[in-house]
């Protein structure tokens, strides 16, 4: 305020002991003061000193309230300028005071604190002169005495910056503007501040931090240029804002907190503003609305909700039913298969057999609820009060839920059919008699698995070969060993000659050939055979043959050898052509010299074939044409001699073929293979097979027709012979007709192995067959 | 060359087919949303014959919907009604959200739904369509209806389930059109027959359920939703069909009845109508109060190529079922407290009895323990207290067997505290091959008429029984005698022929033979079994010659049926092994008694 700081020289000497009155009055002087400056210099003054009195008057009057909210004003006003003090008051000032504030404790509180800023703004302007009052009466009169300050005095009053010290004037400008001058500003009068005269440098600096005591408490001032000392108390004040607390020493922060609007029902209210008019007539807008509304309803434009009927209406849904309209979409509709009826063990007191053992009940434990046939166990109890809840019975049903309508539905045709109805009709194989029924004769003697059989022409005999290197005749009605032809190897393949005029055998065994004449039998026919043999004449100019035409002699020409043929290599299989003279060999490797056929009568050999076609694995004269059947793994080659070209190819549909026979009526033809197939073709029919049998269970090793009667057997690795029906009908149209007759067991498996090979009795509805056991079997 | 490329996957299966995700979007439906549909609507995946092909090649897990029924969801007015209600729910929570509470109450009061009537109609064009499929929604209904009033549905749900289920069994009563149940572990199966279909449904037993946790009780919900629509439809129709008044009501005399006598028990009449509903007890009201049945007689007409017996069978089969009708027609029974009293009402009304019950035990019971007419009391307990001499006591069972047997059995083996006979399913039709319980049997003879026999057999001691049994033991062990001459031979056979091989292979070796002449026996050439072995051979051989897609497919039909016969033999011996058991433990004690 500027009025105090006016004062402050003025103040002189005057003693405390003025005593409380004058303290009071002193407040009463300060609250008018105001106005009595303004009435100095404005002309509207006398008005505000009015209302001034005024609320003074009041204040008198009406107590608290008013006084209180008057001043207020001051309070702030006075309590900005004591936060930006620096100075803090000094001790005796605020004992002072503290005196002044219990001297006005009878009066209001806040003129009390007033009071107290008025004491410690006295004390700011005149930070060095200590002894001094608040008497305002001297003030008064200094004023009236120094008209001339009273201008600047009301200027500054106007002022709201925080600006203390006014001796410089020049304002909160930057300092360094008067760098260059020797001033820093202006004092009140409007003289330079000169600046003061700092010679000091570092040095300077330096000893005075080293000697000087205070020199931490001492503050450069920029405005004046000064270095101030701060006094204890400043420090202190420092001290305690750098420590976040109030600058006051006296400030209680923690006062006990009254409520404004605390619980208790006061007996005044809070604001004494009287109710409004409005609050007591009715309001025209809503009476307008609510009439509307009125109207409204008599009008009948607005009706009564009504509480909506939540329960579900039913009524006769198929009363006009269509069953032709049906939606286009339920013709793929597969409706959902209904649940399973329950059987006897779900019951709650099931037959004891449906009731499962401990096993049982364990592996349905452990059972993944997936893979179980039943989802339950079954249970038996005394009597129905026993029963209990089932556990599932939700699970079960939220089951069937998501069936419906998350598992994919799709229409499945089961097969319902008599597995009867499957098996084919065929007519009864006792209607198809004769065919080979039961073992008859064992003919033993062989002491390694038999490879090869064949019958003699008349049927009398039957030759056998082994693999203990022996060749064996037998008489047939008797199973007698007739002779035993030991020769150099494991016997590959034998063959009677078919010609009844001739008693010749070919064999073959490592890479040679040979023509026996086993001498058994009509001597008339073993003779002239001989004679026939013996009657070659060499011819004059040597052709070159790829195989070594030998006449044994000596020893071998007894032991009936009449012929030896020596191929380049291994010779696999033998076979005579119907007339007897002609002979075919094979040796499967890969040059075109697999097949050869030799003329006995002339001696001379030739290869029919420039090329090779894969692995021959055997080979086959027509009983009737000049035809040449070649099988290799594959497929069959059927081959006219005359006319020396391919006729036919059958695709055999197996992977290996073993084996292979002709029909001796020579339109049909069929092969074994190693995957157990047999495939019978009608080469009338296609290159590819009539029909294909899979009866066997092993990989089928010869194959046989009879010659008379409509028979074909298999023999196996599965120790089975099976015996065929096979008639070929001279009809053309009509198809062969196959039946399986019998299936002829006997032969002991050895080594994987078990019949080697089969051939029929010429004239007889019998079968021979070799086994891997060493035994040669008939059965008729 | 011309044409244009033919693109994959453009036409034939891969068009008729659209997979789960494809479909929700063309659909712009969440997957909740989508699932709802689909239950109401009744659309489910398909399995497409082609799956690579529909699936453009891939061979990914997908599931696929036909596209005509997708197309068909599209124009589905349900879905709009989908969306209001999810604009319903945004608009409600956003009034909660700023606590508006007039409009939150407003809102709900506008609470949009929708019916499914239209589907019921659609989906079931006829209404034989719809008592086809009424199996699921009855047993959905009935355990509906049996949840307690918990959060797991809500209340109306329970409530309409139940009011549904009193009126299918109200119906099922008046028209006594039960023909078969079953006392399962799960719970009491039951089949009627109407309008010529069969219906099977399964009611729980009475127990409080203990909820799982994992299943979804919203697709339940959803299901019941629908279920509950189908089943008010048809029971309005059957109720009309019969000329009742639809929602049910007591006949009034019944009515007159039961309010003298229950006046105090129930406070509120509307909620202890159901109740009485639910009691079964009463006869229900008909539009025209006719003076009882007037059932014409129908004309018979054979129909074409039908001959005289198969119309008498038919006639025969006819009268059975009345017959089955009137089962219990004239007895009176009075459960006791123990015994589960609703399916035991609803089966006894089903056939023409008379039921009450303890008066503290529910509303409806029309007489009184004491009273003398009392033919049968159900009991469920070892002993009696107070035991009435002009009355039977029998345990539920013996309602149920009655009922499955279409007769009425001697009351003697469902006596209280005896070890009651085996209650058997009457789902199960034997065929020729199946295993058939002994019980059956036995069952099968008292039908046929076989009276008498049962009657001497039970007046004789347990001990002719047991010679009966033994009786019946011979008889199997003849059987299996047979089989074992059978096998006898064969082992004859087997001997000799290991005796010519140990000949064969001694010859083999080398050694020399003891010579023996043993007296040769004559064979005895049994015809039978001879032309048996040749049937045999020929078919084995007949089925060399079996082409190979035929060949698998009879190797599976023969694999299946020895399955079959496998299992038949397992029960058996299992019963075999029981009875032996059971008969040493008898005599054990006999043996003591002496």
């Amino acid at each position: 305020m500027p009025v105090s700081s006016s004062e402050v020289r003025q103040n002189g000497t005057m003693s405390k002991a003025k005593g409380k009155s004058v303290k009071r009055r002193n407040s009463e002087e300060d609250e008018e003061q105001p106005s009595f400056i303004n009435s100095d210099g404005e002309d509207d003054a006398s008005k505000e000193e009015e209302e001034d009195l005024t609320d003074s008057e009041e204040s008198v009057f009406s107590g608290l309230e008013d006084s209180g909210s008057d001043s207020d004003d001051e309070d702030d006003e006075d309590d900005e300028e004591g936060e930006s003090d620096e100075d803090a008051p000094s001790a005796d000032e605020n004992g002072e005071s503290s005196t002044a504030a219990e001297a006005s404790e009878k009066q209001s509180p806040a003129i009390g604190t007033k009071d107290k800023a008025q004491a410690k703004t006295a004390a700011r302007k005149e930070g060095k002169k200590k002894g001094r009052s608040s008497g305002k009466l001297e003030q008064e009169s200094e004023s009236t005495r120094q008209p001339t300050v009273s201008p600047l005095v009301e200027e500054y009053e106007q002022d709201t910056s925080d600006e203390e010290d006014i001796r410089n004037t020049v304002g909160n400008i930057p300092m360094e503007w008067y760098k260059d001058y020797p001033h820093i500003g202006y004092d009140l009068d409007g003289k330079m501040i000169f600046k003061p005269i700092r010679n000091k440098d570092e040095l300077d600096e330096f000893l005075d931090k080293m000697e000087n005591p205070d020199y931490w408490r001492t503050v450069h001032d920029k405005m004046t240029g000064t270095d101030i000392r701060l006094s204890d108390e400043q420090v202190d004040l420092v001290h305690r804002l750098q420590r976040g607390q109030f600058g006051d020493v006296n400030f209680n922060e923690y006062e006990p907190s009254v409520d404004f609007f605390s619980g208790e029902v006061m007996i005044h209210p809070v604001t004494n503003r009287p109710q409004d008019k409005r609050s007591f007539i009715p309001s025209l807008i809503e009476k307008e609305k609510v009439s509307k509304l009125v109207h409204a309803i008599k009008m009948g434009w607005i009706k009564p909700r009504k509480p909506k009927d939540t329960a579900p209406q039913y009524y006769d849904l198929w009363a006009k039913e269509d069953p032709n309209a049906i939606l286009g979409r339920h013709k793929m509709h597969v409706p959902a298969p209904k649940m399973r009826l329950p059987g006897h063990e779900e019951s709650y007191n099931p037959p004891p057999e449906y009731l499962p053992t401990e096993e049982e009940k364990l592996a349905w434990e452990q059972q993944d609820p997936e893979d179980r046939k039943l989802n339950f166990l079954p249970q038996k109890y005394p009597c129905l009060r026993a029963v209990p809840a089932f556990s599932r019975f939700i699970h079960e049903r939220f089951e069937r839920c998501l069936d419906l309508y998350l598992c994919p539905r799709q229409r499945k045709m089961r097969v319902n059919v008599d597995p009867e109805d499957l098996i084919p009709k065929l007519p009864k194989p006792k209607d198809l008699q004769p065919f080979p029924t039961t073992q008859a004769l064992v003919y033993r003697g062989h002491s390694s698995l038999v490879r090869c059989i064949s019958v003699s022409p008349t049927g009398q005999w039957l030759a056998s070969g082994s693999d203990d290197c022996t060749v064996r005749f037998w008489e047939v009605s008797t199973a007698r060993c007739m002779k035993t032809v030991e020769v150099g190897g494991a016997v590959k393949s034998i063959a009677w000659n078919p010609n009844p005029a001739i008693s010749l055998v070919a064999l073959c065994f490592n890479q040679s050939m040979l023509v026996l004449n086993p001498g058994l039998g009509d001597k008339l026919v073993c003779s002239t055979t001989d004679q026939l043999l013996s009657s070659y004449v060499e011819p004059e100019e040597e052709r070159p043959q790829p195989v070594q035409w030998v006449t044994p002699e000596g020893k071998d020409h007894e032991k009936g050898i009449r012929l030896i043929i020596n191929h380049p290599k291994a010779v696999r299989q033998v076979t005579w052509h119907g007339k007897g003279d002609y002979l075919a060999s094979v040796m499967p490797d890969n040059s075109n010299m697999q097949v050869l056929i030799h003329q006995v009568s002339k001696r001379r050999t030739q290869n029919p074939f420039r090329k090779n076609k894969g692995l021959v694995q055997c080979v086959s004269f027509h009983p009737i044409r000049p035809y040449f059947f070649v099988a290799t793994q594959r497929y069959v080659r059927v081959y006219n001699l005359i006319k020396q070209e391919l006729t036919k190819k059958l695709m055999a549909n197996c992977k290996w073929i073993s084996s292979m026979a002709v029909h001796p009526a020579g339109d049909n033809v069929i092969c074994g293979s190693y995957d157990s197939r047999l495939a019978w073709f009608d080469l009338d029919l296609s290159t590819k097979p009539y029909k294909v049998l899979r009866h066997h269970k092993k990989a089928l090793r010869g194959v046989a027709f009879h010659r008379q009667y409509p028979l074909f057997a298999s023999a196996s690795d599965d120790g089975s012979v099976i015996v065929c029906h096979g008639m070929v009908y001279n009809d053309l149209l009509q198809n062969p007709l196959i039946v399986p007759v019998k299936v002829l067991k006997g032969h002991a498996i050895t080594h994987d192995l078990g019949v080697l090979d089969v051939a029929f009795h010429p004239t007889q509805p019998w079968v021979f067959s070799s086994g891997a056991d060493g035994t040669v079997r008939l059965f008729s | 060359m011309g044409g244009l490329q033919k693109k994959k996957y453009e036409r034939g299966a891969a068009t008729n087919y659209i997979t789960r995700n494809k479909a929700r979007k063309k659909l712009q439906l969440s997957l909740a949303d989508f699932r709802r549909l689909c239950i109401l609507k009744g659309i489910y995946p398909h399995e497409p014959k082609h799956k690579k092909k529909v699936n453009k090649g891939s061979t990914a897990p997908r599931t696929f919907y036909l596209l005509k029924d997708i197309r068909f969801l599209l124009h589905e007015p349900i879905v709009g009604k989908f969306r209001e209600y999810k604009v319903f729910v945004r608009k409600l929570r956003k009034a909660y959200g700023k606590a508006e509470w007039t409009s939150v109450q407003r809102l709900k009061e506008n609470k949009p739904g929708y019916k499914l009537d239209h589907i019921v109609k659609e989906r079931y064009p006829t209404f034989i369509d719809a008592l086809r499929d009424i199996d699921d929604s009855l047993s959905m209904c009935f355990l509906f209806s049996t949840f307690a009033r918990t959060g797991k549905c809500h209340v109306q749900t329970i409530q309409l389930c139940r009011r549904l289920s009193v009126e299918w069994m109200n119906y099922i009563i008046t028209s006594r059109s039960l023909r078969k149940v079953f006392l399962s572990i799960k719970g009491i199966y039951y089949q009627a027959e109407v309008f010529g279909q069969p219906i099977t449904w399964l009611v729980p037993y009475q127990f409080a359920h203990n909820h799982p946790t994992d299943v979804d009780y919203r697709v339940m919900a959803t299901f019941t939703e629908f279920y509950t629509t189908l089943l008010g439809f048809v029971n309005f129709r059957l109720y009309q069909s019969l000329n009742l008044v639809y929602p049910p009501k007591l006949d009034s005399k019944a009515e007159v009845e039961l309010k003298t006598e229950s006046e105090e028990d129930y406070a509120m009449d509307s909620e202890s109508y159901l109740e009485k509903l639910a009691a079964l007890s009463a006869s229900l009201a008909r539009v025209i109060s006719t003076a009882e049945e007037e059932e014409a007689e129908l004309d018979q007409f054979p129909a074409d190529g039908e001959d005289v017996e198969a119309l008498e069978a038919r006639e025969k089969q006819q009268k059975e079922q009345e017959a089955h009708k009137r089962l219990f027609e004239g007895l009176k029974f009075f459960l006791n407290r123990e015994v589960p009293r609703e399916p035991l009402a609803f089966v006894l009304r089903c056939f023409g009895a008379q039921v009450s019950w303890d008066q503290s035990l529910c509303i409806g019971g029309t007489y009184d323990i004491t009273d003398q007419t009392i033919t049968h009391q159900i009991v469920d307990r070892p002993n009696v207290d107070q035991k009435y001499i002009n009355r039977y006591y029998v345990q539920p069972q013996w309602v149920f067997d009655c009922v499955n047997a279409k007769l009425l059995l001697p009351v003697a083996d469902y006596f209280p505290g005896v070890t009651l006979p085996p209650h058997l399913s009457p789902f199960v039709e034997e065929k020729d091959g199946d295993y058939v319980p002994p019980e059956k049997l036995k069952l099968m003879a008292l039908q046929r008429g076989e009276k008498l026999d049962r009657e001497e057999e039970e007046e004789e001691e347990d001990e002719e029984e047991e010679e009966d049994e033994d009786n019946d033991e011979e008889e199997e062990e003849e059987e299996d005698e047979e089989g074992e001459e059978e096998e006898d031979m064969d082992d004859e056979e087997l001997a000799d022929e290991k005796n010519l091989k140990n000949m064969e292979k001694l010859k083999a070796q080398g050694k020399a033979l003891s010579v023996k002449v043993t007296p040769g026996k004559a064979k005895i050439e049994n015809k039978l079994r001879t032309e048996q072995e040749e049937k045999a051979e020929e078919k084995r051989l007949a089925i060399m010659m079996m082409k190979k897609k035929e060949k698998y497919l009879y190797d599976k039909i023969m694999f299946g049926k020895k399955r079959k016969v496998r299992e038949a033999n397992k029960l058996a011996a299992k019963r075999k092994a029981h009875e032996d058991a059971n008969k040493a433990v008898k005599k054990k004690k006999t043996a003591k008694n002496q």
